[in-house]
């Protein structure tokens, strides 16, 4: 800590700053209207949610603060307590933390630890109605952390695990950033400066509110009419279950492998069974998911053999039906105010705790090194939700595509037989393995992964594939 | 190995990076120790010992030299990989992820310049 002192004291603050910032017209057109935006020394920022955008953002805001030298003052409100055995802490996730993150965070010195990690995935096994394949990491090393976000499942009477949120909240905590068991029902403005209302009615006004609180809250309709031009995402109904199996059977029937199913099911676009601790956890993505898909999926004999339904007692422990976002917000900033996350943009069914911290990192980047006015979040902030949207344009075609293979059984056929070759010869480029990787496990941009899929050497041993299994009709 | 253990582990005296050779991932320690040793005319040479939360091998991030040193593992080490490619992506799109491997190779110059002092004054 001392050396960031003296980095810091090294620096002159205003030339650090300067540095990261580039004057552009808008944000002379911001300063010419007479929005004072600079984060200065004693400024106050309100966090609105602690899950995973507002603690990164706390996080990162306060860092990159003590490397220039300023000191902040932070508040993050958040009513829920991650620490408690029940689920009024669960904030309805899969639970994934993507291989590009765990890296990310690594760096950045957030190494999560095994206590909060309740399975390191190592691979995943592909499931077909022809037969299925695992691919492995390289190294065959534990990349991917299966996380509760809260702590965990509704049956779940005691706490044996760290909770995922929890965690980030701890480090935010460490940073000096105060935590506000509170919920904010209400964003008003006094003075050009936004004003915050508790439910318990406190008030609080500040410099800088970021709002984080997710698209499964109804506290976003009031704060969409509070701040002009703000549409929320539009968003589609996921179905996530927990299903109590036990450490051993989770060990024995899933192992370290995230379980991915590509199944010919109306509305269903991706299914996947996560291992976590005792508990097997069922995510099913699609359109319109009800219980009729949800039963149409444990009853399908394939998901059958991978978890069989007397594993779990033929019950959940919990689930839930939350929302994901299927586009972007609408202006997720104004002056003083900018949405991150969930609220303003993440990635298109997958890796949406690593969208939650390259938004929240490029809000705290923007707050502190060039200001807090909707021009300054337009020019610096907006490029990285508009980076997220455009990559999931291209997620939706691939997904498309997707969609097209798990239809069409020789198709389906092809594409597992490719990624088993793959496994079964080592030293050769795995291509398929690498595009259904990166697919299922959010691990690169869908842009990376559709100009894979590009590759003349990817096609043409795709379509070879095909044409043989469609030749070969019985064999898998 | 814990199930929540992220990385991969090494056992004692096992070889994590070796001198010499090209390397194309970063490491970052997530529990344990490594020591770094270097070969000069036949005989080893130990630099250093690296605990928790440090990085291993960061100069390939930047370069495409050949390791400088062998890291071996010290007793049971869990490492895990970072990926050049995916890193410099990142840091593209996000300079200041770059910090904390600057202040890591900032300190060992620190460190390497003391040595050095050191070393030209026991010469003279």
């Amino acid at each position: 800590m001392s050396r960031l002192r003296s980095l810091a004291r090294t620096m002159k603050t205003a030339d650090f700053r300067a540095s990261f910032s580039r004057e552009t017209p808008a944000v002379r057109q911001a300063e010419s209207k007479g929005v004072d935006s600079r984060l200065e020394d004693g400024a106050r920022v309100a966090v609105v949610g602690g899950g995973p955008a507002g603690s990164f953002f706390s996080y990162f805001l306060l860092e990159l603060a003590e490397r220039a030298g300023v000191r902040l003052r932070v508040d993050v409100y958040e009513p829920r307590d991650f620490s408690a055995a029940a689920p009024q802490g669960c904030n309805m996730c899969g639970g994934i933390v993507s291989e590009s993150l765990v890296q990310a965070l690594a760096t950045e010195g957030i190494g999560i630890p095994p206590t909060v990690v309740q399975r390191g995935i190592d691979s995943y096994v592909l499931h077909t109605d022809v037969g299925n394949v695992r691919i492995d990491t390289p190294l065959r090393e534990m990349r991917i952390a299966a996380v509760f976000r809260g702590p965990g499942p509704r049956d779940a009477r005691e706490v044996r695990w760290g909770s995922f949120d929890g965690f980030l909240q701890k480090h935010v905590r460490d940073r000096g950033a105060e935590l506000i068991h509170s919920r904010v029902d209400e964003i008003g403005w006094e003075s050009g400066r936004p004003r915050i209302r508790t439910r318990d009615g406190k008030l609080g006004t500040y410099d800088l509110v970021a709002v984080a609180v997710g698209v499964n809250t109804g506290a976003l309709k009031s704060f969409q009419s509070m701040v002009a031009g703000y549409r929320p995402p539009r968003t589609t109904r996921t179905f996530i279950g927990e299903y109590y199996l036990g450490d051993r059977n989770v060990a024995s029937i899933l192992g370290s492998s995230m379980h991915v199913f590509l199944l010919s099911i109306p509305r269903l676009e991706f299914a996947a069974i996560i291992p976590k601790g005792d508990y097997a956890t069922v995510c099913l993505l699609g359109r319109d998911i009800d219980d009729a898909l949800v039963q149409a999926f444990l009853d399908s004999p394939v998901v059958r053999e991978c978890l069989p339904p007397e594993s779990y007692a033929g019950r959940s422990s919990c689930h839930c039906w939350p929302s994901i976002n299927v586009s972007g917000a609408v202006r997720p900033f104004s002056d003083r105010v900018v949405f991150i996350g969930d609220c303003g943009f993440t990635r298109l069914y997958k890796d949406g705790i690593g969208a939650a911290y390259r938004t929240a990192k490029a809000a705290a980047t923007t707050a502190l090194f060039h200001g807090v006015s909707a021009a300054d979040f337009e020019t610096y902030y907006w490029p990285a939700c508009k980076g997220i949207g455009d990559d999931n344009r291209i997620g939706v075609l691939t997904f498309a595509v997707a969609r097209q293979v798990q239809r069409i059984r020789f198709m389906r056929r092809a594409l597992l037989r490719m990624a088993s070759v793959e496994q079964g010869k080592s030293g050769e480029r795995r291509r398929m393995s690498q595009v259904l990787w990166d697919l299922f496990t959010g691990s690169a941009s869908y842009r990376d992964i559709f100009l894979r899929t590009l590759h003349p050497a990817f096609i043409a041993r795709f379509l070879w594939i095909s044409i043989v299994s469609m030749l070969k009709k019985d064999g898998a | 190995m814990q199930a929540g253990a992220l990385g991969k582990t090494y056992k004692n005296g096992e070889i994590i990076v070796r001198q010499g050779e090209t390397g194309d991932s970063m490491y970052i320690i997530q529990d344990g120790q490594v020591e770094v040793v270097v070969e000069r005319d036949g005989r080893e040479l130990r630099l250093r010992t690296l605990g928790k939360g440090e990085f291993i091998g960061e100069m390939a991030v930047f370069e495409r030299e050949m390791r400088s040193a062998t890291v071996r593992a010290v007793g049971d080490v869990r490492i895990l990989t970072v990926d050049r490619r995916s890193i410099m992506r990142k840091i593209q799109e996000d300079p200041s992820l770059a910090f904390r491997i600057m202040e890591t190779m900032s300190r060992r110059i620190r460190t390497l310049t003391e040595e050095v002092a050191l070393l030209k004054k026991e010469g003279e």
